[in-house]
């Protein structure tokens, strides 16, 4: 059986595992199938999310606040549009980075560099959630409400708190989760296994950090 | 994860009970889950069950009782509604028969991440605490929105319970979806990636690929309610403007402006149609397999059963605005959904035949959950025959919101699949508890509640009447004739009776546990793999030492030449001569 599954190729290799008996997906550890499947749903989620923010704003029969001069920071006198907003996606898409070399290094069995890795990119997302506070109190001081702000349709701030505060909360958890891991990890809790739960943990990382490219394209730039 | 080195689950370490809570409390078993499931669900559906006499009462004799105000009626047709729907029927087919039969029918131990899905049972029993919270002292009671929930009303202070119903509303259903997700994901991932040795896909037996499709569909439509939950709570809460356009009730304008009602029908029903689904469908894997076990025959058309499934699962997702014809669409909208509609009865009718020709010419056995198979099949018909109604725009813009709406929803998702859990109740009772049900209780059981939902729902169709109508003659605009009362009042003193026979089912359940008659390992002399264990009723672990090895089919009734007329999915082919 595993041997004429390994001759196919291509469509045929995937119709035969799906035809096979015990796993679909070779290879492949419970706990990652699940994340992958956790992942499709939460996909769901903030694509409604999306859907919804998009709908109000076409909707509302007041204009919408024009995001590049409401994330705007002033620094030394010049105003920068979105700068706050790049640092945070650079700082997350950074993360990313970091997380790949933790799975990297979990694969060959460094330890200690995978820890670290995953400890650094908890620590970027820990300064996500930070800036992202900064930006709420930044708003929030300017006036911008769930209910209402001083430039226009309301739901500009109701769909902002909603949307970025939904994601924040996955961020934080995502800090929690490779905090947690990554202590099992250096304590030897999967020392007799190939270290796919730093996978597993990349893979909520990744879908996080690919979320808020849309939130991103879709928020702050449109 | 070691799992994935580790072949066939044989040395995965089992959490064994030490004391009678980590036995029946707070278990990993998933066959204790599935109980636990069972047993949460029947008794809210009795609430549920009360609720629906409160609201026929007041149909079929208004003004009889005083204290059925207005808004009790209301709250009860609202509570009614959801909990059949979420609490009793989606948590029943599928943290009931979903836990109990995933893992013993594919032949596994448990499901993949037991202790997850244990929470999955206790946020669940949390989410319907909750949920009844509303009818404590000082709440001002539940909600009275309609199960639909619809905004502007929902939240607004005219509608009973707009204070604090609507939140525990919300609340508990955002919870429920938690439960839910937790447990979904352990069933599809335990379908894809544990099944034992043998088992393909195209082995497993349809309840797995009934309620297999069913958790997708929910993993996938739950998070539209989810997030319109958070929305209208926002709403509710913040004051936030999504679903809220500017508007004034009771001559006070509200801060409200901008949002759109409108979104939050499509978010409802983008979820409200899958949801259908998610109950009919592992409706329908059981009672394929129930009418193949009874019937002695293999399933008619296997492959064409699990494509109809898949078929169905995915035509699903695009068929939602249904609902909302008269909501103000553009009418192209109409047209679409409509066309989507009609193309979802092609695999809905094909699985209708293949049940009709599995019994044509069958050895059939007028078994107890036979006979609830067979009921749910004609019910099934005569429920979406109507659909066929309600589907196309311009039949349905008059039906719409009357009792012809609900009696096809009532008959072909409300009894429908109520008839096939209690038939696969009766069916795997024996497996669960080593006893067989009482069968002439059961044959009582079954006669009063199958006449009785034919007379309670087949009269609805003519009845013609709006719904949702607290009372229908007020002074000088009555609009019903003496002959539509007479109606009202059968269909009130049926659904009194109906109602008191469940009580008998219960009884049933309760006295078979210590009296009933020894079951034996397979009493209906069936394939699937459940019926295999080593132990009747199964323990912790499922199989012993090893698990089970699958050789063919979940179907091989009444194969010719063979001595017995079933063949055990776990019986080996013979050489080939």
């Amino acid at each position: 059986m595993a041997e004429a599954a390994a001759q196919s190729t291509g469509l045929a290799s995937i119709a035969k595992d799906w035809s096979s008996d015990v796993t679909t997906f070779k290879g492949v550890p419970w706990g990652k199938a699940m994340m992958w499947i956790f992942l499709l749903s939460d996909t769901f989620i903030f694509g409604i999310f999306l859907t919804s923010y998009m709908t109000v704003r076409a909707t509302t029969a007041e204009a919408w606040p024009n995001p590049s001069e409401v994330f705007s920071l002033t620094l030394f006198g010049t105003t920068v549009p979105l700068l706050l907003i790049a640092i945070m996606t650079f700082d997350l898409i950074t993360s990313s980075g970091t997380m790949a070399l933790a799975v990297n290094y979990g694969y060959r069995r460094d330890k200690k560099k995978a820890v670290i890795f995953m400890l650094a990119t908890a620590f970027f997302g820990f300064v996500f959630v930070g800036m992202q506070a900064f930006e709420w109190y930044k708003l929030i001081s300017e006036g911008v409400r769930p209910w209402g702000n001083p430039w226009g349709a309301a739901q500009f701030g109701s769909c902002f708190f909603m949307i970025t505060g939904f994601h924040g909360l996955h961020v934080s958890a995502g800090v929690v989760y490779l905090s947690i891991i990554s202590y099992r990890v250096w304590r030897g809790k999967y020392d007799d296994t190939n270290f796919e739960i730093v996978e597993i943990t990349g893979l909520y990382w990744h879908f996080v950090d690919l979320v808020w490219v849309f939130i991103f394209a879709f928020f702050y730039l449109w | 994860m070691a799992q994935a080195e580790i072949p066939y689950q044989e040395a995965i370490p089992l959490h064994d009970p030490h004391s009678w809570i980590t036995k029946y409390w707070f278990s990993q078993d998933h066959k204790v889950i599935a109980v636990q499931y069972g047993i949460t669900a029947v008794a809210v559906g009795l609430v549920a069950l009360v609720l629906s006499w409160i609201m026929r009462t007041q149909i079929g004799f208004p003004g009889m009782f005083e204290w059925i105000t207005p808004d009790i009626y209301y709250q009860s047709v609202t509570m009614h509604g959801m909990i059949m729907v979420i609490y009793l029927l989606t948590a029943f087919l599928l943290g009931s028969f979903g836990n109990y039969l995933v893992p013993l029918m594919l032949g596994a131990r448990d499901m993949v991440f037991p202790f997850v899905n244990m929470i999955s049972y206790h946020v669940y029993f949390a989410s319907v605490i909750i949920l009844m919270l509303g009818y404590l002292p000082g709440m001002e009671g539940p909600t009275g929105a309609g199960w639909t929930l619809y905004p502007p009303q929902a939240i607004l202070s005219g509608t009973p319970g707009a204070d604090w119903g609507i939140l525990t509303m919300l609340a508990s259903l955002a919870v429920f979806i938690v439960a839910f997700t937790m447990g979904g994901l352990n069933y599809i991932t335990t379908i894809l990636q544990a099944r034992t040795r043998g088992m393909t896909m195209m082995r497993m037996p349809l309840s797995i690929w009934g309620i297999g499709m069913a958790t997708v569909l929910g993993l996938l439509a739950f998070p539209a309610l989810f997030v319109s939950a958070i929305m209208m709570t926002l709403d509710n809460v913040l004051g936030t403007s999504f679903f809220m356009p500017a508007i004034s009730s009771a001559g006070a304008e509200h801060e409200y402006e901008g949002g759109s009602p409108l979104l939050f029908q499509h978010l409802f029903w983008f979820f409200g149609h899958p949801e259908v689904y998610i109950v009919a469908l592992p409706a329908f894997g059981v009672v394929s397999d129930l009418i193949s076990v009874h019937a002695r025959k293999n399933i008619f058309g296997y492959r064409l059963m699990v494509w109809a499934i898949v078929a169905i699962g995915g035509l699903s997702f695009i068929v939602w605005a249904h609902h909302m014809y008269v909501a103000g669409m553009h009418p192209y909208f109409g047209f679409f959904f409509a066309t989507t509609t009609l193309i979802i009865a092609v695999p809905t009718a094909i699985k209708v035949y293949n049940w009709t020709l599995t019994l044509w010419r069958a050895n059939i056995r007028f078994t107890v959950p036979m006979l609830f198979a067979i009921a749910f099949v004609l019910t099934f018909v005569v429920g979406g025959l109507t659909g066929l109604f309600l589907g196309n725009v311009i039949v349905d813009v008059p039906l719409s919101d009357t009792y012809f709406v609900v009696a096809h929803f009532h008959m072909v998702m409300g009894v429908a699949p109520i008839l096939v859990i209690f038939g696969g109740i009766y069916h795997w009772y024996p497996k669960i508890t080593g006893r067989m049900l009482n069968d002439t209780i059961g044959r009582i059981h079954f006669w009063i509640t199958f006449i009785g939902t034919y007379a309670i729902y087949f009269p609805m169709h003519f009845l013609a009447i709006p719904r949702r109508y607290y009372e229908y003659n007020v002074g000088e605009s009555a609009i019903l004739t003496p002959s539509m009362d007479i109606l009202n009042q059968s269909i009130t003193i049926t659904a009194y009776i109906v109602g008191i026979a469940q009580f008998l089912f219960i009884y049933n359940l309760i006295v078979s546990y210590r009296h009933g008659r020894e079951a034996g390992d397979n009493p209906w002399e069936a394939n699937s793999l459940e019926w295999r264990t080593p132990q009747t009723p199964p323990v912790h672990g499922n199989w012993g030492e090893r698990l089970p090895t699958v050789h063919r089919w979940a179907y091989d009734f009444s194969v010719p030449g063979e001595e017995r007329d079933f063949i055990p999915q776990d019986v080996p082919r013979k050489a080939q001569a």
